[in-house]
């Protein structure tokens, strides 16, 4: 067993709706600090809309989105900071994150979230290198001054470009893309373009990594190659990841918690061994044939 | 007031004609997301179609009524016009559908510079001036040494745009067309599965919204009675910004916005200034896009991540 | 097609005959139809000419050789597209052989952009050997200056609609604001050239941000919009605001550039009397030249550095994916801002030496149609790719010169005939056909800003389909 952990992401009473569609409902869950945290349920469900909140592409309607990347928040700091109406705060348990109320790239930059996309989103026209080095671009800009120093070709500026150079050439080796760093993007294999997309993520250093339906497409060796470069992220890179995936054997084998999504509510939340056993789960979900679900992850386009 | 009553009599002649402009805009925007920039010029190029078929008319087949001249004038403008509506979305546009996002605008810019300056290279740089027509007044009211005036042209204008107003939403609303292009702008790969043609719908869109761009002509030549090669770019640019404040996708929000940017446009000349009348359109185009992006009557645009 | 490409041994001559006949009927039918559809377009506004009489009423010419000219035309042209057999869908040939031709354009790119350089370093010394003074002076100022003037213009644009994919249709407004800051600075304050530039590339690169500010976060088409309103209302606002601008009479005897300080003039404190040499205005034209094309070189260079730089690198994912950059902590607004802004700071200078060249500012220079010409040099050269834009203005401007030489037609198709009126109508017949046909331009190929190993191309056929 692990040890417990601390809170990294709290979501309490997410509520999102588009004119008449309630498509998350009152949802509260925590994803756990060194943890992977599977959020399932059928399509439709609303699962890819948290993701959207979270990374602050859609508004919440209603709802508190706080994220700890240092430590647990008191529970005064947070309330503080909930009625101060400002985004963000810097506490003796270190700093607190509102995520409702700050833009997307700010919480990318700032409370370190990655994502990837259900439909993959990648610079198809760049190279899968070119694409590693643009998720460091703010360390890059920050090393390079205003970001022009590079004009002038300054020492600090180049030193910077190596390292970018070498972290990207760390990535590639961990997908097993090296030998394709200098081809474009849009022209990998399907799932080359999905493992280049988490890496990418990865370049950014994130403290969460948000990844939504990393294994739809693959086949089953490539599922199982994924779900242990998963876990290496988790292991070795102290990063916390929030898992949306439809392949029950790879959420099953290395999810540490699992929330169950049905119609915009939450139905279970807890380890693996009890949401398998979880009647309301298996009724709204896994209830539902198996192989069913997988076809439809893996042919639907909706995002 | 004598002064406001003229100018608001104005003003619904101008926008009726804007609103008939509009509906083009927005019906193309509603189904293929793209915004015609050469939509103007078609309109403009109606404008010498139906002067030319109407001197045509009463010059060499020496048709003597003149009011049979300027229906048939306007008819035949209407289907001439749509041929070169249906034209550009063939020739144009509809290879690029799938292509990058701003390719068919890029395309849609090419065909206005070609269409204004064919216009230019076969008609020549010159005014063109129009036979003027149904040249009655009436006086409606009288004040302060201000006559305020109904010409029997406003009058025409006004009842032409409502009867094919009143005709294009029976077009839209009830045949199997219309259904068909309401269904496509709704969602078009939707369509597209349950049978619907879409190309052909796409080609009708063109269509419908060359028509009454030709009417528009017709009665803007009618009303300025001038026409030139480069008068489809300002008016063009005044009817998109009318789509646009009316909520772009939205038919009834283009005649809104048309009756609101005629008004506005008169107004302002009336009472600010009649040099900056195209910076209030232009600045009403900016500042609904920057703050109001969907409109009076359109729908939010949530993006889709 | 298959059936087509088995040897005919097995097959009797007569189904053969049967599918020709179809084809050839089908053919003269879609034939028919296109000369209809061409007679339909063309009827009124071809077979009809428009002029004024003495009374000032419309008289109508006609014209039904013409008519009877294009609807030909259409048939032949249908007819033969339709009888040549359409291309195999397992063309692999030329594929490979248009990958080939990229390589051979990506190897030698470096040695057409060196005897690039190196022809225009010596354009002027080479026509006034050729020419001799006089004559040469057209050359070095209607095709050298304003084909590099376009250049840079160009470039500048690039950054935005080529690197940053942000669809910028005002941009005519920057090149204005640079052009109008010179002219009004120097005949109001008796400001120099020099002391001008870069107060001309300050301030149109200030109205970028200004203008940018509110409007980068629009969805690509709306913002397209609103930076043609822009640019818009930028010259209704110098047409009408005559107590500064003189409206549309312009702002006349602009000072001429002078040499660092010495000004290109006959009298004793003369650039040719402090040299020892005979005044002639050749000096004058000869070193805008050079300036200008300082100014162009100076915006290329920046331009490849950048690309290779952080910034660059944001640009050209933008243009790529928006989303995605958000999604990796990219502030998209500030990137493209500084976009905008460098794009802008650049139309500044280009339009001071505009006005330096002309002497002469007013706001007819200052048209939609010039942005559109701008647009027309980045998407025909090629968005996002310095040698095409660089030919593209080279064409194009060079192209639309040439036409003014071409009046002797008159002698030929009439009188009245002026070929210059053809130039817009070839932009915009252009323009479509690029989109239709080579939507990445006509230099389509992408070197990638870092590499891992060996320097290769993206393939051709994936950047053709990338965006813009
Ligand atoms: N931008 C949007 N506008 C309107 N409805 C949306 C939008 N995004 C998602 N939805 C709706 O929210 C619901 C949940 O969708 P989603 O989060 O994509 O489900 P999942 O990822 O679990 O399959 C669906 O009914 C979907 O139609
Ligand atoms: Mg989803």
């Amino acid at each position: 067993m692990r040890a417990p952990h601390t809170a990294l992401l709290s979501v309490e009473h997410l509520t999102m709706r588009f004119g008449g569609v309630i498509a998350i409902d009152d949802l509260s869950f925590t994803a756990a600090r060194g943890e992977i945290t599977a959020l399932i349920g059928p399509n439709g469900a609303g699962k890819t809309t948290v993701f959207n909140c979270v990374t602050g592409f859609y508004k919440p309607s209603a709802g508190r989105l706080a994220l700890t990347p240092s430590g647990a928040a008191a529970p005064e700091d947070l309330l503080a900071l909930t009625q101060s109406g400002r985004r963000f705060s810097e506490t003796a348990s270190g700093e607190i994150y509102l995520l409702e109320r700050m833009a997307d790239f700010e919480i990318a930059q700032r409370g370190r979230v990655a994502r990837t996309f259900q439909n993959i989103r990648l610079f198809a026209g760049m190279t899968a290198l070119e694409n590693l080095i643009v998720a460091q671009h703010n360390a890059l800009m920050a090393a390079s001054g205003p970001g022009l120093w590079g004009l002038f070709g300054l020492p600090s500026h180049r030193a910077r470009q190596k390292a970018a150079i070498e972290t990207a050439k760390y990535w590639l080796e961990q997908i097993d893309l090296i030998g394709r760093a200098d081809d474009p993007a849009g022209a990998l294999p399907y799932g080359a373009q999905r493992r280049l997309e988490i890496a990418r993520a990865m370049c950014a250093r994130p403290a969460l990594l948000c990844l939504d339906e990393p294994a739809a497409g693959l086949n089953p060796r490539e599922s199982a190659e994924l779900a242990a470069l998963l876990r290496a992220i988790r292991d070795e890179h102290a990063a916390s990841i929030l898992l949306i995936e439809h392949d029950m054997s790879v959420v099953m084998e290395i999810s540490d918690h699992i929330v169950v999504l049905d119609y915009g509510e939450k139905i279970a939340d807890g380890a693996p061994s009890a949401i398998r056993k979880d009647p309301k789960v298996i009724k709204a979900y896994l209830g539902v044939d198996d192989e069913d679900e997988v076809d439809l992850a893996a042919s639907g386009t909706r995002a | 007031m004598e002064i406001f009553l003229q100018q608001l009599i104005n003003g619904v002649t101008l926008g009726s004609i804007y609103g008939l402009i509009a509906i083009g805009y927005t019906m193309v925007f509603g189904i293929i997301g793209m915004v015609n920039f050469a939509h103007g010029d078609i309109f403009m190029l109606s404008t010498f179609i139906a002067l030319i078929l109407f001197l045509a008319l009463t010059q060499i087949l020496g048709v003597s009524s003149v009011a049979l001249s300027f229906v048939l004038a306007m008819v035949a403008a209407m289907a001439l016009t749509s041929l070169w509506s249906y034209m550009l979305e063939r020739l144009a546009y509809r290879r690029l559908r799938k292509s990058f996002r701003l390719a068919p605008l890029i395309s849609a810019i090419g065909a206005s510079i070609f269409l204004s300056n064919l216009v230019y290279v076969l008609q020549g740089p010159r005014n063109r001036p129009a036979p003027s027509l149904f040249d009655a007044v009436i006086k409606v009211t009288h004040g302060g040494g201000y006559d305020v005036t109904l010409s029997a042209k406003q009058i025409l204008i006004v009842l032409v745009t409502a009867l094919l107003l009143a005709a294009f939403w029976v077009v839209v609303q009830k045949t199997p067309l219309g259904r068909a292009q309401r269904a496509c702008a709704q969602d078009m790969r939707m369509a597209a599965l349950l049978g619907i043609d879409v190309d052909r719908t796409i080609s009708f869109t063109f269509v419908i919204g060359g028509a009454l761009a030709a009417v528009a002509g017709v009665l803007y030549i009618l009303y300025y009675g001038v026409v030139n090669s480069g008068d489809g770019f300002i008016p063009g640019v005044k009817a998109f910004t009318a789509a646009v404040l009316g909520g772009i996708g939205s038919l009834p929000g283009a005649v809104v916005g048309g009756l609101l940017i005629g008004l506005i446009e008169t107004f302002w000349a009336a009472y600010i200034s009649s040099d900056y009348k195209d910076v209030a359109a232009f600045s009403i185009l900016a500042a609904t896009l920057v703050f109001m992006p969907s409109g009076l009557f359109g729908r939010p645009d949530v993006e889709k991540v | 097609m298959s059936k087509r490409c088995e040897p005919p041994a097995t097959f009797a001559p007569a189904p053969e005959a049967s599918p020709l006949r179809d084809r050839l009927r089908s053919a003269l039918i879609g034939a028919a139809k296109a000369a209809g559809v061409a007679l339909g377009l063309a009827f009124p506004l071809l077979a009809y000419r428009t002029e004024t009489d003495f009374s000032n009423a419309l008289v109508l010419q006609e014209r039904w050789a013409a008519v009877a000219a294009i609807a030909l035309a259409a048939f032949v042209v249908r007819l033969i597209c339709l009888l040549i057999p359409g291309r195999t869908k397992a063309a692999s040939s030329p594929r490979r052989r248009r990958a080939e031709f990229a390589a051979i354009v990506a190897r030698s790119r470096r040695l057409i952009s060196a005897a690039g350089l190196a022809s225009l370093i010596a354009f002027p010394l080479v026509v006034l050997v050729l020419l001799g003074p006089a004559r040469s002076l057209k050359w070095i100022d209607s095709y050298g200056i304003q084909i590099l003037i376009y250049m840079t213009l160009g470039w500048g644009l690039n950054i935005v609609v080529g690197l940053a994919g942000l669809l910028d249709l005002g941009y005519v407004a920057f090149y204005a604001v640079g052009a109008y800051s010179y002219a009004l600075l120097s005949t109001n304050f008796g400001w120099s050239f020099w002391a001008s530039l870069p107060i001309a590339g300050l301030l149109a690169a200030l109205w970028g941000v200004a203008l940018g500010f509110p409007v980068l976060r629009l969805r690509g088409d709306y913002l397209a919009i609103v930076t043609l309103a822009f640019g818009e209302i930028i010259r209704i606002v110098l047409t009408n605001w005559t107590d500064l601008t003189n409206g549309e009479a312009g702002v006349s005897s602009i000072p001429r550039v002078s040499f660092f300080g010495l000004p290109f003039i006959a009298g004793p404190e003369g650039f040719a009397a402090h040299f020892g040499l005979a005044y002639s205005p050749i000096y004058r034209v000869i070193f805008l030249f050079y300036l200008a094309l300082a100014l162009a070189l100076l915006t290329n260079f920046v331009t490849l550095r950048l690309r290779r730089m952080p910034l660059g690198r944001a640009w050209e994912a933008l243009r790529e994916d928006e989303i995605a950059c958000r999604s990796l902590g990219i502030n998209t607004v500030a990137v493209k801002l500084a976009a905008f802004a460098l794009g802008a700071l650049v139309g500044g200078l280009a339009g001071a030496v505009f006005a330096a060249r002309q002497g002469f500012v007013s706001p007819s220079s200052f048209t939609f149609i010039e942005s559109a010409t701008i647009l027309a040099i980045v998407v025909l050269g090629g968005a996002g790719s310095q040698l095409g834009v660089a030919l593209a203005a080279l064409f194009i401007i060079g192209g639309s010169e040439l036409l003014r030489e071409l009046d002797w037609l008159q002698h030929i198709v009439g009188e009245g005939f002026d070929p210059t009126q053809y130039r817009m109508l070839i932009i915009g017949f252009a323009l479509i056909v690029i989109m239709n046909w080579k939507p990445r331009g006509l230099i389509a190929n992408r070197t990638p800003s870092v590499f891992l190993a060996e320097p290769r191309l993206a393939a051709p056929a994936l950047a053709e389909e990338g965006r813009v």
